[in-house]
């Protein structure tokens, strides 16, 4: 029970009906595809070939398809696999923290949030199996039993805390996702014509009917599993962090990085839900659902996230010359005005310059600049991890090794590839999948729009429906859509 | 129960007679006794368990048949030869002499076949240590380039009749040249004696690539032998002795005896060195002038003069040289000068110097052997041959068409010859040009005799039965001298004049030893042109033109050498010791050059002179004295096989035969060519970035007032003040209960020659990455020797400049730099950070210090490698076994017959798996089962790591830290707090190997 002040805007706008919730989200679904989600598609589906491409010859000739030498040891593997890992934060956050605290308007963004995390998790695991030298043995992270003695995994290294820490995300997060998805799988479902729709919708929605008793259930683990994941939210890439912030290597080893990454994942992940949901919102038509004042609100966090991310960077040049330990203030220095300085500067103006922006009401609110600026922070906090990986491998202790990277065109490739899987994934889910949450928008749809929703009975088979008090969610609508 | 139907095979199941039951019985075997086990009453019915089981059994058995299993053919010994034990290696002594250094060698043998050479401690003159080039010698015997039959034009032909047309043309042919590299085999010489008495208009010419002729001819024909070790202060003009000149591992044996310091010990030899490119022996020198090579006869003539007094005038005026004059006349006989200059007047004025000195260090009584060559004489013949005026000649491993200035010339002439026969290994420029070739065995599959210097004697023996259908060249020259006996025979009879005594007894001593007493070659005659004057000599150089225009010097590589073991990849990827440049040769420039004409390093210039002319990439050389570039010889092979073929270019053409000798310099002219090369660099910064953490130098003065002065120690402060990092820990630390290895690298022995390198390479099966890998950064050498340059710029002018100016400074190197040498592996440290970051517990720790691999576990996450401050850690990006793209580089590991140059008793290793030093864990493992068998500890020195085998120099020390009486313990105490120091040891990985300060004798150190 909550209860909400009238002053608030609206969240979801057009005077929408319950009705139309479900008409607007399920047309998605049901209708043909339209000829720009296959040209996106096909797009999407050439990236794609190309990651396979580049899989298949680092596979089968080595690692030294990729750019790599005996100084940088990771680069755009590992760059990547923290950009994406990043990235699949956002989902996480919107759907588990603003969950627990009560922030409604997550409602229309989280289904496609989540299905990001989903998407950049799996793009990022890529990486670390990918990289390996010999990829056909990666079980052997995990702590199996064997015949050949007493062979373990190293629980002291952070690349196991890794393993751990990515799949029990992966495995929450789906979890999640899927479970609010069964009430929307179940609506389309109950309206599906088509035959293999029909039994397609009615596997995935696992016999949902929309009973109390699966209403609470359904409450009580979205709350078990809001739970569970606000600590992952934190714990993932904190770990990840912990791969830099373990090793001896000069500006890696850093206490500061737990928190900046995690502000950084943030940060990257809001950017790329903006990046995402702006497209979905007009290719989709969910203006009404995404609107400006979401936009607005994403904008703050990312602004706030960059920075503490900028916050961040000065603090660890700030460190290096308060350490007085010369390899460290080296890699700064280095960091700033070496080789990679372009990099670092680049770094510099997308993640700590420009989200600055947004403290101008007009750019907030702005939705061509939110979309540049989200695109911005996305290549911004790519090049972070670049600068953090690279800058500080190519020069560390001995000057005798040091070296400089530059990517082949099988690293760019699997780079574009994952992008290309991404996208794939994403328009699958898109076409395939309710975008938006329908139940939850309902529940929200009530004190959001004006005068509560209204019921026009523009569909026959439609049994009119009392509002339940003004303040409670709404969980019944979903099967009033349809009475045979 | 229902009684199924039942249905007889045929009659005879129905009369069912006692035979037909036999017969069903035996049917199917008793080995499925499913009845018994599961008490079934009726046979007929398998039990489902059965079925499952050979259902199972018969599906495994059918995807195992139809995986293909590769066929090993182990074929057992019908009778085991006599010392070979499978599994044991055993050890022969022998000799490499390849018309280049000296090397008395021990060949490892496996299973019959040489897997590596080791330096033979019983020699006086290498004393255990062995060249690089030496080192890889080995992997020249399974090069599947080597001519492997008897060939007429080209022609694979039955030895007897290759024998018969030989004779009866050299029968007729008249006048006869043997045209050989330097010849230090008596038996040889004693059959070319012989060959030449059968027939009389025989002539045999020697001739060095890099040639001594000069040298000789200034001491009458003689070629002293030099002792470093009796010499307190050193100046040489030019002279290359620690890398290439003469014999270069006996040198650095010598020259480092009277540099190595200890608190007992605290003066060291002075080193000047003038020279013209940057050598692995001017980076050693205390002072080092950069000089043109025009001006060096200048020097020679100032430093006669300011020494001895009364040449003409001198035109080069340096403060150094006035200083080294002083500092050779103070010292007296403990003075030496050495040039490895080809101008005779040069040479004379030396040892004029070195005899007004009355220098300790010089030797002319008991000369050496090794520089037979006299450039006059092959000149002559080479204008005799192109003018037609020789009947036969005949190529004893000389290749004079690629390494004679007047090879082109050369090789249109040969064709015209009547009779040209090739003795050579291979197919090479010269030999393509012959009509017959015989070729020889290699040296490992052959018995000879050596007398490098006069006294010492010594021995190579076959360690292997011949590869190919080959023939001993000095066999085949007994063949065509008519006499029947076998080398082997005829060698043995020359030695029983030798030794004498109990012949048997003293042969065999000298076949197990390798080496010998006595001497059999003769002195050399002073046939040749006796020596000019100094008077003369001194007027010569002050009326030589003075260079103009840029000057080329033609220098030899330390791993190359002369080129004609061009067709070895190891040697080819040993980086130069001093510009770490591998694959190739270059132009190397000045960087005022540079600047000046405007060239970036990897850009193509085109040199030419004479009408000839080569491109090359540039090189931006610190040290190369201006107006001058430098080019290596030994490069541009066109026939030397898959490796060698196309290396760099040829630069000999350039040399010019003056006055009967080489000239090794020209006046060129170089211009941009717009193209870009690049040059494969293992090291592409160059300075040390004033990191005293990294490796530490003082001067000889500083150690003298405090040794405890000489090393920066970086120390934590804790509540009880301030202590070394290794006694602060938050780690558990190791017990070491029975050994603890380790090693101790004295940077004031390393002279960086980079022997170690491919001592590890062959003792591991360390790939060969080739050309295009190097350049990206991922060569695979497990031992590297990291050199870093001075700088002009240094921490201290943090305040003054800022910091920003100074670091950009710091990585430029200074115009004429002091360099250092750091050998860098594994560090085997005891907190190793590699360690706890394997996620597969890959990379352990283990009882007895050793940070070992485990190849099996490695998925190749490459965490260690990004995690080693060292980075030492290896990775193999591609399946360098395998990949067609490493097939010419690294052919030996594709085919069956450079696998036998693999040792055994280390994995070749897979693709996608990280690798790195060992510290040699199969050799300290053969080592403890040795002792174990003979139940005693291991002694120390018994177990030597490859790289501490072969260092020359003994720079590198490895034994038990655990126990207090081995050689490491006691100089690891010794140096304690002196100038043992780990490298980077704030950080606390705690290495195990420790490195001790390098000490200079001048005035400041430029490094720090």
């Amino acid at each position: 029970m909550q209860h909400v002040s009238p002053v608030r805007e609206p969240l979801v706008t057009g005077g929408k009906t319950y009705h139309d919730v479900t008409q607007d989200v399920s047309r998605q679904v049901e209708a043909a595809p339209n000829i720009r989600w296959m040209a996106a598609l096909a797009v999407a589906l050439f990236f794609l070939g190309i990651f396979f491409y580049s899989v298949y010859r680092t596979l089968w000739y080595g690692i030294g398809e990729w750019g790599l030498n005996k100084t940088v040891g990771w680069a755009w593997d590992i760059t990547n696999f923290v950009w994406w890992v990043g990235i699949g934060h956002a989902g996480t956050l919107i759907s588990a923290v603003l969950l627990l605290f009560r922030q409604k308007w997550r409602t229309s963004i989280n289904r496609a949030a989540e299905a990001m995390t989903i998407f950049a998790v799996i793009c990022a695991a890529m990486f670390p199996v990918l990289h390996m030298g010999r990829p056909w043995l990666a079980f052997y992270v995990f702590p199996l039993q064997n015949t050949l003695g007493s062979l373990w995994a190293n629980f002291n290294s952070p690349l196991l805390w890794d393993v751990f820490a990515i799949s029990t995300y992966f495995t929450v997060s789906l979890v999640f996702w899927y479970t609010g998805l069964v009430p929307d799988f179940a609506t389309i479902r109950d309206r599906a014509k088509g035959p293999i729709a029909k039994v397609a919708y009615s596997l995935l929605s696992m016999g949902w009917k929309g009973s109390a008793k699966h209403w609470s259930r359904y409450e009580t683990v979205s709350l078990i599993l809001a739970g569970v994941s606000t600590p992952l939210v934190l714990s993932v890439h904190t770990i990840v962090s912990m791969d830099f912030a373990t090793s001896v290597v000069p500006g890696w080893h850093t206490t500061i990085f737990p928190p900046y990454f995690v502000a950084g994942a943030i940060f990257s992940g809001f950017a790329m839900v903006l990046t995402l949901m702006l497209i979905t919102r007009v290719v989709f038509k969910l203006e009404d659902y995404i609107t400006l004042e979401h936009i607005a609100l994403m904008n703050k966090i990312m602004m706030i996230t960059g920075s503490i991310v900028g916050v961040a960077y000065i603090t660890e040049f700030f460190i290096a010359w308060y350490s007085q330990v010369e390899f460290e203030q080296y890699a700064f220095i280095n960091r700033a005005t070496g080789p990679y300085w372009w990099a670092y500067w680049s770094m510099m103006t997308c993640n700590v310059i420009t989200p600055q922006l947004v403290w101008i009401r007009r750019i907030r609110y702005s939705i061509p600049a939110t979309f540049i600026l989200s695109i911005i922070v996305n290549i911004g906090m790519w090049f972070e991890r670049f600068v953090i990986i690279v800058t500080s491998l190519h020069r560390d202790y001995l000057p005798s090794s040091w070296a400089m990277f530059s990517p082949s065109w099988i690293d760019i490739g699997i780079y574009v590839g994952t992008l290309g899987l991404f996208f794939t994934l994403f328009l699958l889910f898109a076409k395939f999948f309710p975008v938006i949450n329908m139940a939850e928008v309902k529940s929200v749809l009530k004190y959001t729009v004006d005068n509560g929703p209204t019921y026009t009975g523009h569909d026959p088979h439609h049994a009119v429906h009392q509002p339940a008090t003004h303040g409670v969610p709404a969980s019944a609508p979903v099967n009033h859509d349809k009475h045979d | 129960m229902q009684e199924s139907p039942k249905y007889w095979k045929g009659v005879e199941e129905l009369e069912n007679s006692p035979e037909f039951v036999k017969n069903a019985l035996t049917e199917f075997a008793d080995f499925l006794p499913m009845k018994e086990t599961y008490g079934s009453s009726d046979a007929t019915v398998a039990p489902r368990r059965d079925f499952l089981k050979l259902m199972g059994f018969g599906i495994a058995a059918a995807t195992l048949a139809s995986c293909e299993t590769p066929v090993k053919k182990a074929i057992p010994y019908l009778n085991k030869p006599e010392e070979v034990d499978p599994g044991i290696a055993n050890f022969y002594a022998s000799t490499y002499f390849t018309g280049q250094d000296y090397n008395s060698v021990l060949v490892k043998t496996r299973e019959g076949r040489p897997i590596k050479l080791e330096g033979n401690p019983e020699s006086p003159i290498t004393r255990g240590g062995l060249s690089a080039r030496a080192q890889a010698a080995v992997l020249s015997l399974y090069d599947g380039a080597r001519l492997q039959h008897f060939s007429i034009k080209g022609q694979k032909a039955d030895k007897d009749r290759v024998d018969q047309e030989i004779r009866s043309k050299l029968a007729g042919a008249g006048r006869i040249a043997i045209v050989s590299p330097t010849i230090i085999s008596p038996s040889t010489k004693k059959v070319i004696a012989e060959f030449t008495s059968r027939y009389p208009g025989t002539e045999h010419v020697m001739y060095d690539v890099n040639s001594a002729s000069s040298l000789l001819r200034a001491n009458n024909g003689v070629l002293p032998a030099y002792d470093f070790s009796k010499a307190d202060v050193i100046v040489s003009l030019a002279a290359d002795f620690l890398g290439t000149w003469i014999s270069p591992v006996e040198f650095a044996a010598q020259y480092i005896k009277n540099r190595k310091v200890s608190s007992e010990k605290r003066t060291m030899s002075r080193h000047f060195q003038f020279e013209t490119a940057l050598s692995l022996t001017g980076s050693n020198a205390d002072v080092r002038v950069p000089l043109k090579p025009s001006e060096l006869g200048g020097a020679a003539l100032a430093l006669y003069n300011a020494v001895v007094g009364g040449g003409a005038g001198a035109s080069y005026k340096n403060e150094q040289l006035t200083k080294a004059a002083n500092e050779l006349k103070a010292a007296g006989s403990r003075g030496l000068v050495v040039s490895g200059s080809n101008d005779p007047a040069v040479q004379t004025l030396v040892a004029a110097i070195n005899t007004a000195l009355g220098s300790a260090a010089v030797d002319v009584a008991a000369p050496s052997y090794v520089r037979q060559g006299d450039d006059a004489r092959m000149d002559r013949l080479v204008n005799d041959i192109i003018a037609g005026r020789v009947g036969a000649v005949i190529f004893y491993h000389a290749n004079p068409v690629f390494n004679h200035p007047k090879g082109a010339q050369l090789a249109a002439a040969l064709p015209k010859v009547g009779l040209t026969i090739s003795l050579n290994d291979r197919r090479d420029e010269t030999g393509s040009l012959c009509q017959y070739a015989v070729p020889d065995h290699h040296w490992l599959e052959s018995w000879n005799d050596f007398e490098p210097k006069r006294g010492f004697l010594s021995l190579s023996q076959p360690a292997i039965s011949p590869l190919f259908a080959t023939r001993q060249a000095q066999d085949s020259l007994l063949t065509w001298a008519g006499n029947p006996q076998s080398y082997y025979n005829y060698l043995r009879g020359q030695w029983q004049g030798v030794l004498g005594g109990d012949f048997q007894k003293a042969w065999d001593k000298a076949v197990h030893d390798g080496v010998a007493t006595g001497t059999a070659l003769p002195a050399p005659a002073a046939q040749i042109t006796p020596a000019m004057s100094a008077a003369a000599a001194a007027s010569a150089i002050a009326a030589a033109p003075k260079g103009s225009g840029t000057e080329l010097y033609i220098y030899e590589k330390v791993g190359i050498g002369n080129g004609s073991e061009a067709n070895n990849p190891w040697l080819q990827e040993l980086p130069d010791p001093v510009s770490k440049a591998t694959w190739g040769n270059y132009v190397a420039v000045p960087r005022a050059m540079a600047k000046e004409k405007g060239w970036e390093q990897n850009d193509v210039v085109k040199v030419s002179a004479n009408g000839k002319s080569i491109e090359l990439p540039v090189l931006i050389q610190p040290g190369q004295a201006n107006g001058t570039v430098s080019i290596a010889l030994g490069y541009g092979r066109e026939m030397a096989g898959k490796v060698g073929d196309k290396v760099g270019a040829n630069v000999l053409p350039f040399a010019t035969v003056r006055e009967g000798a080489v000239v090794y310099s020209a006046n060129v002219t170089l211009e941009k060519t717009g193209a870009t090369s690049p040059i494969a660099q293992t090291q592409t910064h160059h300075t040390i970035m004033d990191r005293k953490p990294v490796v530490q130098e003082a001067t000889l003065k500083q150690y003298q007032k405090d040794p405890k002065e000489v090393t920066e120690y970086e120390k934590l402060v804790t509540p009880e003040g301030k202590v070394m990092p290794g006694k602060v820990s938050l780690w558990q630390d190791y017990e070491y209960k029975n050994h603890h290895w380790g090693m101790a690298i004295d940077l004031n022995s390393c002279i960086g020659c980079g022997s170690c390198v491919i001592g590890c390479q062959a003792e591991n099966n360390v790939a060969v990455v080739g050309k295009q890998e190097v350049i990206n950064r991922r060569e695979m050498h497990w031992m590297r020797i990291d050199r870093y340059y001075s700088s002009d710029a240094h921490k201290s002018d943090f305040e003054e400049k800022g910091k920003l100016a100074t670091y950009a400074a710091m990585e430029d190197p200074s115009e004429n730099p002091s360099v250092i040498f750091q050998p860098m592996m594994c560090q085997h440290c005891n907190h190793a950070p590699c360690e706890t970051v394997c996620p597969v517990l890959a990379t352990t720790h283990s009882t007895e210090g050793l940070n070992q691999m485990t190849y099996n576990r490695c998925v190749g996450t490459r965490y260690c490698a990004n995690n080693c401050p060292y980075k030492v850690r290896r990775f193999n990006w591609f399946s360098y076994y395998s990949n067609e793209k490493f097939e010419n580089v690294n052919g030996h590991m594709f085919t069956d017959l450079g696998r036998m140059v693999l040792n055994p008793d280390v994995t070749v290793r897979a693709r996608g798996v990280m690798e790195k030093c060992s510290m040699c864990v199969q050799r300290i493992q053969l080592g403890k089962l040795e002792a174990k068998k003979q139940k005693r500890r291991p002694q120390d020195g018994e177990i030597v790591s490859a790289c501490a085998q072969s260092c020359p120099t003994q720079a590198i020390v490895f034994g038990d830290m655990r126990d207090p009486e081995t050689r490491i313990s006691k100089l690891l105490r010794r140096e304690d707090g002196e100038r043992a120091f780990h490298v980077l040891d704030a950080i606390n990985v705690q290495p195990n190997i420790t490195y001790l300060t390098k000490i200079r004798n001048t005035e400041e150190v430029r490094n720090a």
